[in-house]
């Protein structure tokens, strides 16, 4: 099985927009990620790394190009079973946190559960471990607007793990946070992927990227650095083009 | 639809406070303007019925008719009347087969009546026969009616209304203690043997403030004897008979007057005009329960627009639900859900609002609670919600995730 790429990216554009303000956002990206990886996308501001993710999250479908999730091409899922995929394989971390406002942060974590159709008192059990895993156990009722950013993000972490996905994708997670808060945040992702999940996360940092173990960097679309970096590689490497 | 989406849509309302309750006011407004509107056209078929039952069952009334204009002209005000000569025809099984009974009366006009001090003028006196309790459908509560006996005697003997009394004694006065004090009417002392039992109004005027007299009596004391009566009630053999009875008065006081015409006598067959009424206000609920029913249509257009608004404002928690694996359905639900439990607030404020509306009287009718209204009424509500909220639910289920998250 471990042969199959978790994820195999084939030759995909995007464009926005027609003729006179026609935007390629991705010109022929390739890559495969294996099952279990932990990879930091990086690259300068508009250079294409939230619309890539969002290809790789099934929220927006490619120009052209193929993409295979688990082999299966996902230009062929109808919007009930992307639904499912978005459900039960992704877990999506947004930049701004995305929780739903008004709402509790045990309500806002146990909500995929409520889309995937789990009875309540399971549903219950499992959104309040996945807070506990964060370290929120005991912020059960608190709304948004009454957590800090890091708190809120930690919340969207319970949020994308609790239908238990094998693909965690994070849109620069750590953007609004403090340091203190960022360091918690990754030291989540880290045992995330320990678990074994596939974990991208896209960054400007690069003591967030030092900690993946392979960098794809883009510019204007277009993949221009791939590194595998064995164990810690110094940030230099990696922040050098910079 | 499970216990959840109910909870997400309930916070959506919630939080919109203002607009949730603006919205329901239109929904309400349509439910019980419904229920009221419809309350008032049954109110007054209900009137009607009532007047028709007030009349005593299968009645004619006659009264002698060319009021002014006619032959006779000048101070005469009828130009024919209806004697005692034509009420004894009319008895005549011979000419008349379909009439069972006849009830003349004489009426005093402006006799005031003093009882213990206090006095009142009743709408009715009047002289009668002593059938006319049954015939005319006049129950007698406390004490008697008259009787033949009382009527060969020229007793003075009166039997009142419940009106009468309270006039008199006051609204708390207990109706049996009068029963045998002496009265005055019109000067001359009277003794009350009677108190009809309460009728209440008939839509019209109150049926309870008259005092009614053997016809001999009032002859002899407040109308003076002309020979004439003022008014008949004729009871028919049985309901299918009122018709034939009515050609019958007819042809027989056109036999008795050789030169009165067929329109100087008005034969009233009360029960058809009534019924005819009955049918007209059932034409009136009709309408005015369509008026209404506009009124709720266009709450349940209030309804579509403030969904529409929420569905925009929305965008991007319908996003964020979709990125997280919401399938249409889910989202379809929960605008829907929100819709129609907006609608099913205001449709049950509607119907608290119209059941209490309905304790009013309007337009000097009383309005009754139709069960049939109030059902189909909050039954619309709820149905226009769903009807409504369907396209704007829809319209956000069909959003693709990318775009209502990217929505500002
Ligand atoms: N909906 C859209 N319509 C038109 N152009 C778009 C749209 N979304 C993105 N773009 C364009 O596509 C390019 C890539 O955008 P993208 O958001 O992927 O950049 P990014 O690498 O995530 O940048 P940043 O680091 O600032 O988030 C940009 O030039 C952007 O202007
Ligand atoms: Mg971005």
């Amino acid at each position: 099985m471990s042969d199959t790429p978790v994820i195999a990216l084939r030759d995909i554009t995007k464009t926005y927009g027609e003729s006179a303000t026609t935007v390629h956002a991705l010109r022929g990206v390739s890559i495969d990620i294996a099952h279990g990886e932990y990879l930091a996308i990086m690259g300068a501001s508009g250079s294409g790394k939230s619309t890539l993710m969002h290809i790789i999250g099934c929220l927006d479908q490619p120009t052209d190009g193929q993409y295979f999730l688990d082999g299966v091409p996902v230009a062929t899922l109808d919007s009930f079973a992307l639904g499912v995929v978005r459900n039960r394989k992704i877990g999506f971390v947004f930049q701004s946190f995305n929780l739903i406002p008004r709402t509790t942060a045990f309500a806002n974590v146990e909500l995929p559960l409520v889309y995937a159709g789990v009875k309540k008192a399971e549903r219950r059990e499992r959104a309040r471990s996945a807070l506990e895993s964060v370290g929120l156990g005991d912020r059960l009722d608190h709304t948004p607007n009454q957590l800090s950013g890091g708190q809120q993000q930690r919340v969207a972490i319970a949020r994308a793990i609790v239908t238990n996905p094998s693909i965690v994708l994070a849109d620069e997670p750590t953007g609004a946070l403090d340091s203190e808060s960022t360091a918690e945040v990754l030291d989540r992702f880290d045992g995330l992927h320990r678990e074994g999940r596939t974990v991208i996360v896209i960054t400007h940092e690069h003591d967030v990227a030092e900690r993946a173990a392979r960098v794809i960097r883009l510019r204007d679309g277009a993949v221009i650095e791939d590194v595998r970096q064995s164990g810690h590689l110094p940030s230099s490497r990696v922040g050098a083009q910079r | 639809m499970n216990f959840s989406s109910v909870t997400i849509a309930l916070r959506g309302i919630i939080a919109n406070k203002m607009r949730s309750a603006l919205t329901t006011l239109g929904i309400m407004i349509g439910v019980a303007s419904v229920i009221v509107l419809v309350g008032v056209g049954s109110g007054s078929a209900a009137a009607s019925r009532k007047q028709l039952e007030g009349l005593g069952s299968n009645t004619l009334t006659v009264i002698a008719g060319g009021f002014g204009f006619g032959r006779g002209g000048g101070t005469q005000s009828r130009k024919v009347t209806i004697t005692d000569a034509d009420v004894k025809a009319l008895e005549d099984k011979q000419n008349a087969p379909d009439i069972a009974q006849i009830v003349p009366t004489v009426n005093a006009s402006n006799a005031t009546a003093v009882l213990d001090g206090a006095s009142t003028t009743p709408q009715q006196v009047q002289g009668t026969t002593p059938n006319f309790s049954s015939v005319r459908n006049y129950p007698v509560q406390y004490g008697r009616f008259f009787t033949q006996a009382d009527y060969d005697a020229h007793a003075n003997v009166v039997v009142v209304g419940s009106t009468v009394v309270k006039n008199l004694l006051g609204e708390q006065a207990d109706l049996s203690s009068v029963v045998g004090k002496p009265i005055k009417i019109g000067g001359k002392t009277f003794s009350i043997i009677g108190v009809f039992k309460t009728k209440g109004s008939n839509g019209i005027q109150d049926q309870d403030n008259l005092a009614i007299m053997p016809l001999s009596t009032i002859r002899d004391t407040l109308s003076g004897n002309s020979g004439t009566v003022d008014g008949l009630t004729i009871q028919a053999a049985n309901a299918g008979a009122t018709t034939a009875a009515q050609s019958e008065v007819t042809s027989v006081l056109l036999a008795q007057h050789k030169n009165a015409s067929q329109s100087d006598y008005l034969v009233l067959n009360q029960a058809s005009l009534l019924s005819t009424q009955a049918q007209n206000n059932r034409t009136f609920t009709v309408l005015l329960g369509a008026v209404a029913g506009i009124s709720l249509l266009v709450g349940g257009i209030g309804v579509m627009n403030i969904m529409l608004v929420t569905v925009t404002e929305r965008t991007r928690e319908i996003g964020i639900r979709k990125a997280i694996g919401a399938q249409h359905s889910h989202i379809l639900i929960q605008f829907l859900v929100e819709a129609v439990l907006l609608a099913g607030i205001g449709g049950m404020l509607g119907v608290a609002a119209g059941v209490a509306g309905t304790h009013f009287r309007i337009v000097n009718v009383q309005p009754l609670v139709e069960p049939y209204a109030v059902f189909l009424a909050f039954g619309f509500a709820v149905f226009t919600g769903l009807f409504f909220g369907i396209y704007p639910a829809n319209r956000a289920a069909t959003l693709r995730p990318i775009d209502a998250l990217r929505y500002e």
